[in-house]
């Protein structure tokens, strides 16, 4: 147990990082899947298109590889995040986007069509009716895929691990290659870390499921 | 366009090792008799050799990314110098090249593999030291290797040596020695530390980061892919042994791996397998053979 005290603030920093890893990237990828689940239901075709080719894009591209883009790629066309955090932040929320858009638009297609009719009816045109009557219905109905989307995405932090980032898998493989003889140690602080952010959010996602459920 | 020049580096590294062993020429057949493989032994029943004899099949963990050392190549088939080393060790217990199963051993995952018998030894640029020493034993060393510093062609920022490494961004693979080593003797220098160095070296094109550190064999395999961008700073400065581990406990086998390591310094084996794995990348003699440690 000395040796998990020894390495707290370590393995502290690697917790955190990795948190605010998910959360950034988690937040910004909520807000583009939706922006993108909107456009592809918008009424406009060149929207649509470009949606559906975004989504295609990133959700059939293995994550490293948008990781490897994003690092080592892009540097041939004078493009560079400031920092590797932020490398990874954009590789994570682009990538995430994809499934958050698919899964807000099967939200939005599970909203009976009478509702867009009656939006419409009372003036209100697709922004409106997409933003007060559709979408608030849709987030409802999929707390849990877009929760099962959320810890896949705590869980793909991991790959930052490979690109300079000091998160817990990191700090895995450090600790893990330094004391050899420590390894089932290292690698039960290491899970429990992972556990507590991945349990603790299917417990939250519980709780908003039952709350915000729609009973049809 | 990066995935390009990597198969074009790879491609590089292939042609100068088929160059070399064709420059071998006849003595290509020659080559594997240098690692001549006994006929006629007999070990102790119920000895770790025995064992291993028995099984018909010498299961050895290597490295497959570092090239010179232990790099597979297209057919999949690791080469390099402890490739060699493995070849030594099992043409002395009369198993040929065909009865040694290779696996892949990373940094990370060395001592689980000879704790869970996964593998006989490991053979994986694998420095000893003490704590590793509490969970395997070491045979050997074979080499002693250095940790050194590359730079951009031209060491635009004049770096020496790890003094002046203060101020600047080094890259480094994580868990490794060497950045353990910066990290706790040199902290003014600021690490990146990716999973493996060929994302440094990436990197130190890009001019991300002004120099790479690691075992002065790993970038010397880097720097010969791209003698053009990249350089050794040519200064070693701490001392890696690297050694053959075995599984604790198993002192047969790491007497008998000792001595064939003692016979090879001494009949020009070992600086004949330098010369056509290392030493064809490097342009470099084979160095004085290090002393067998047994401790």
């Amino acid at each position: 147990m000395s040796f998990l005290a020894d390495n707290f603030d370590l393995l502290r920093d690697a917790f955190l990082t990795t948190l605010s890893l998910a959360v950034v990237s988690g937040i910004v990828a909520l807000v583009l899947g939706t922006v993108l689940a909107a456009m592809r239901v918008s009424p406009i075709p060149a929207l649509r298109a470009l949606a559906t080719f975004y989504v295609e894009t990133f959700r059939n591209t293995p994550l490293t590889v948008v990781f490897f883009f994003l690092a080592f790629g892009i540097v041939y066309i004078d493009l560079q995040f400031p920092t590797r955090f932020l490398t990874a932040v954009a590789a994570l929320s682009l990538y995430t986007a994809a499934f958050v858009c698919e899964a807000v638009r099967s939200g939005i297609n599970a909203v009976p069509s009478g509702q867009a009719e009656a939006a419409r009816a009372l003036g209100l045109d697709f922004r409106q009716s997409l933003s007060t009557v559709v979408l608030p219905q849709a987030f409802r109905t999929v707390v849990p895929p877009l929760g099962n989307v959320w810890i896949a995405l705590a869980k793909n932090t991991s790959i930052a691990a490979g690109f300079a980032v000091t998160d817990l898998t990191a700090v895995l493989q450090r600790l893990a290659n330094a004391n050899a003889d420590q390894l089932a140690m290292v690698f039960a602080a290491v899970v429990l870390a992972y556990l507590v952010i991945t349990l603790s959010s299917a417990w939250v996602i519980g709780i908003l499921e039952r709350r915000l459920a729609i009973t049809r | 366009m990066r995935i390009t020049r990597y198969a074009a580096a790879l491609a590089a590294a292939g042609v100068v090792l088929a160059g070399c062993s064709s420059d071998a020429g006849e003595t290509a057949e020659e080559a594997d008799t240098t690692a001549a493989v006994e006929t006629d032994v007999e070990f102790e029943p119920g000895s770790t050799m025995a064992a291993i004899v028995e099984a018909g099949e010498l299961r050895v963990g290597t490295k497959i990314d570092q090239p010179g050392f232990g790099l597979a190549n297209t057919a999949g088939d690791p080469e390099g110098f402890d490739v060699e080393m493995a070849k030594l060790v099992a043409a002395k217990m009369g198993l040929t090249e065909d009865q040694i199963t290779f696996t892949e051993t990373v940094s990370a995952n060395r001592e689980p593999f000879l704790q869970n018998g996964q593998v006989d030894m490991v053979v994986a640029t694998y420095t000893i030291n003490d704590k590793r020493k509490e969970v395997i034993d070491f045979a050997g060393p074979y080499y002693e290797a250095g940790q050194d510093i590359m730079v951009a062609a031209g060491n635009p920022e004049d770096i020496q040596g790890p003094d002046d490494l203060a101020g600047k961004t080094v890259c480094s693979v994580e868990g490794s020695t060497p950045a353990e080593n910066i990290r706790t003797n040199y902290p003014e220098a600021s690490l990146v530390l990716y999973d493996v160095y060929s994302k440094c070296a990436d990197d130190l094109r890009n001019g991300n980061v002004q120099a790479v550190t690691t075992d002065n064999v790993i970038l010397t395999g880097l720097v010969a892919g791209s003698p053009e961008e990249l350089e050794l700073v040519g200064n070693p400065f701490t001392e890696e042994p690297y050694g053959i581990g075995v599984p604790k406990g198993q002192d047969d086998f790491r007497d008998f791996i000792n001595d064939v390591l003692e016979e090879s310094f001494e009949d020009g084996s070992w600086a004949e397998a330098w010369d056509r794995t290392a030493g064809a990348i490097t342009g470099t003699e084979a160095p004085e053979p290090p002393a067998v440690d047994r401790y």
